[in-house]
């Protein structure tokens, strides 16, 4: 990240996102992680991880966030997270049914109990985050290749 | 592995394509149109394979329980005689569509985008064929429609983004309503299990609300399948996609979120009262009317064709709408041919399109010289479209008219004689300015499209010619099971039920 005043809003947007988008990727990755036990999860997490990097992206410019996930990796990435919920849902079929929850379910309101639940919450907040970051990079991407016309 | 566990397959297989070919698609080369082949081939064989499975059952139904959940608490899939129809005709025209894209759409730029869109339509027919709870029909229809929004627009010229943008804004209008009355529905029985859902509904006395959802459900199913009133955005929306694509829009997918959710809904959960079925044929006589009438001035191609599948709509409407055996056979044996002879159509017209690069039928004439097959599958389609015996549109058509006079309602089926003679008109048209005449000196070099474009369009030509054998008692099941569905009416809920808890 650079302080440079050429690209993007100014030193305080930039003091103030330096601080916060960490902590705002933090908030997103628990939501993830704790979607089995509280409110939000897969989705909801998705889009709060996407908007760290779309907050990174307003404050700091194009550059800096295309340097921390590259359009390809986004989509990349995507369509990875849409694989790992289908290959989840497949191995239900090991039980005998899809989407069956083969695993463990371990003790209530415990971080890794649930069986194949919070696994697929995961795969889903890669899909999601990745996929609405992805949109947003194609609109900006779009807007800038329009101007240059 | 267990005989139950090929319904989700056909989910599981465009799902895995959708997402594969993205991923893999940019590092192996060809291996999207090696995807899209198999798995539009695998899907093709399961089928056929669930069609015959189902008629070696009793009961003719077949219940997968997601996750092992037992309905109502868990999302069923069901496979029963309609839902067996409706898959191998979608399978059916789009393998035939798949084998045609893979040489049709180097037109085009970014093949794995195109096949990752048309995989996730494919799984959102499907899913919508083959699922057995309301709310998962939304999401399977949503999922087909923004796919299909996206293809609309894939030549990115201002035209074809126009088309999108106003096919994304009626699309999205008609899935609100779907939405609304799926809302209330479950507002007021408490379960989203169509199956459930038809049990508790047959228990309410009075229920005005049900009429309500009726209306919404009219208006969304019937923007999807394009009836008069609502059918503004379809002939923008199918002459801008690809050639392959619209064959799938006209051919498949109008029918699949629009006809079959409609009947399935109309028929199975709320239950045909005469008012609905009137309402029914009167908008499906209209479309008929409308739409072919609105066709006989066009001279895009494309577009003509567009106009007439709103009027072939219409009879298929018209059809399952009276409500008798007879009808509803002869509305579901014109969904089958139409979709067959519809797709064959937009594939020629894509042909014509990608050896002339025009498809306005002043500029073209004396084709038959130097596209052979295609002027005779395309003479084939046609005859079939209007109505000539022995191809498969004049069967349909004929048990259609057969079934209004049998009811006694010989204004409609004056409105089907007078609909078929002037498609009849129109493509008499189509094939003049098309294929005999002079040619033109500009087209002398034109060649006959690439082999496996002929072969797919040649496919479908054979299947337009023999469909008339369906009606064979031998054959007869196939629709047959598929009438019967619609025909027991709420009983639906019992079998599924039943089926259920084996």
């Amino acid at each position: 990240m650079t302080t440079d005043s050429k690209t993007g809003m100014t030193l305080i947007v930039k003091t103030i996102t330096r601080l916060t988008v960490g902590l705002i990727l933090l908030f997103g990755i628990y939501i993830v992680l704790h979607g089995h036990l509280s409110p939000g999860g897969g989705f909801a997490g998705g889009v709060i991880v996407a908007l760290s990097f779309v907050h990174l992206m307003l404050a700091f410019g194009k550059d800096v966030a295309v340097s921390k996930i590259s359009k390809n990796l986004a989509s990349n990435l995507e369509s990875l997270g849409a694989i790992m919920f289908l290959s989840i849902a497949l191995l239900g079929f090991l039980g005998g049914s899809f989407f069956l929850n083969i695993l463990s379910k371990g003790t209530p309101f415990k971080l890794f109990s649930a069986g194949t639940i919070p696994l697929s919450n995961i795969s889903i907040g890669i899909k999601v985050g990745l996929g609405l970051f992805a949109i947003f990079l194609a609109l900006v991407l779009l807007e800038k290749a329009k101007k240059e016309k | 592995m267990k005989t139950v566990n090929i319904i989700p397959l056909f989910v599981i297989i465009p799902l895995t394509a959708a997402f594969l070919i993205p991923l893999l698609g940019r590092l192996v080369k060809r291996f999207s149109e090696f995807a899209v082949f198999l798995s539009c081939a695998m899907l093709l064989y399961l089928s056929l394979h669930a069609r015959i499975l189902l008629n070696s059952l009793t009961d003719k139904i077949l219940v997968y329980k997601v996750g092992g959940w037992v309905p109502p608490f868990g999302i069923a899939m069901v496979l029963d005689g309609l839902s067996s129809f409706m898959l191998v005709t979608v399978n059916l025209v789009t393998f035939c569509v798949a084998v045609y894209s893979l040489k049709y759409m180097n037109k085009y730029t970014d093949k794995p985008k195109f096949f990752t869109l048309f995989s996730l339509m494919l799984c959102g027919m499907n899913g919508v064929i083959i699922t057995g709870d309301l709310f998962n029909l939304f999401v399977f229809l949503e999922i087909a429609s923004i796919a299909s929004y996206a293809l609309v627009a894939f030549g990115t010229e201002a035209e074809e983004l126009e088309a999108s943008f106003k096919y994304a804004i009626m699309g999205s209008v008609a899935s609100s309503f779907i939405f609304i009355g799926i809302a209330f529905l479950y507002g007021f029985t408490s379960t989203l299990n169509m199956a459930d859902m038809a049990r508790v509904l047959s228990f309410k006395q009075n229920a005005y609300l049900v009429h309500f959802v009726g209306v919404l459900f009219l208006m969304g199913f019937g923007l999807k399948a394009a009836l008069v009133p609502f059918h503004a955005w379809l002939p923008d929306a199918h002459p801008s996609a690809p050639a392959s694509i619209s064959a799938m829009l006209s051919g498949i997918l109008i029918k699949t979120l629009g006809i079959y959710a409609l009947a399935r809904v109309f028929f199975n959960i709320i239950g045909s009262t005469q008012n609905y079925l009137s309402v029914l044929m009167f908008l499906g006589a209209l479309s008929m009317l409308v739409g072919v009438i609105l066709a006989l001035s066009q001279w895009d191609l494309k577009r003509l064709l567009a106009y007439h599948s709103i009027s072939q709509i219409g009879y298929v409407v018209l059809g399952i709408g009276l409500g008798t055996p007879l009808g509803i056979l002869g509305g579901l044996f014109h969904l089958f041919n139409h979709s067959v002879f519809k797709s064959l159509l937009f594939l020629n017209s894509g042909s014509i399109d990608y050896a002339l690069d025009t498809r306005d039928l002043r500029e073209t004439g004396g084709l038959a010289k130097v596209m052979p097959i295609t002027a005779k599958t395309n003479l084939i389609a046609s005859m079939s479209i209007a109505g000539i015996p022995p191809f498969n549109g004049f069967f349909s058509k004929l048990l259609i008219i057969f079934a209004c006079v049998q009811k006694g309602y010989f204004g409609y089926a004056s409105c089907a004689i007078i609909a078929s003679i002037l498609t009849l008109a129109s493509f008499t048209k189509v094939q003049k300015f098309l294929f005999s005449g002079e040619l033109k000196d500009k087209f002398k070099e034109v060649k006959e499209a690439p082999w496996s474009m002929v072969i797919s369009t040649v496919c479908l030509a054979i299947v337009c010619l023999l469909g008339g054998l369906l009606l064979l008692t031998s054959l007869q099941s196939f629709m047959g099971d598929a009438a019967d569905v619609l025909l027991k009416g709420t009983a639906y809920a019992k079998d599924v039920i039943e089926a259920a808890l084996r």
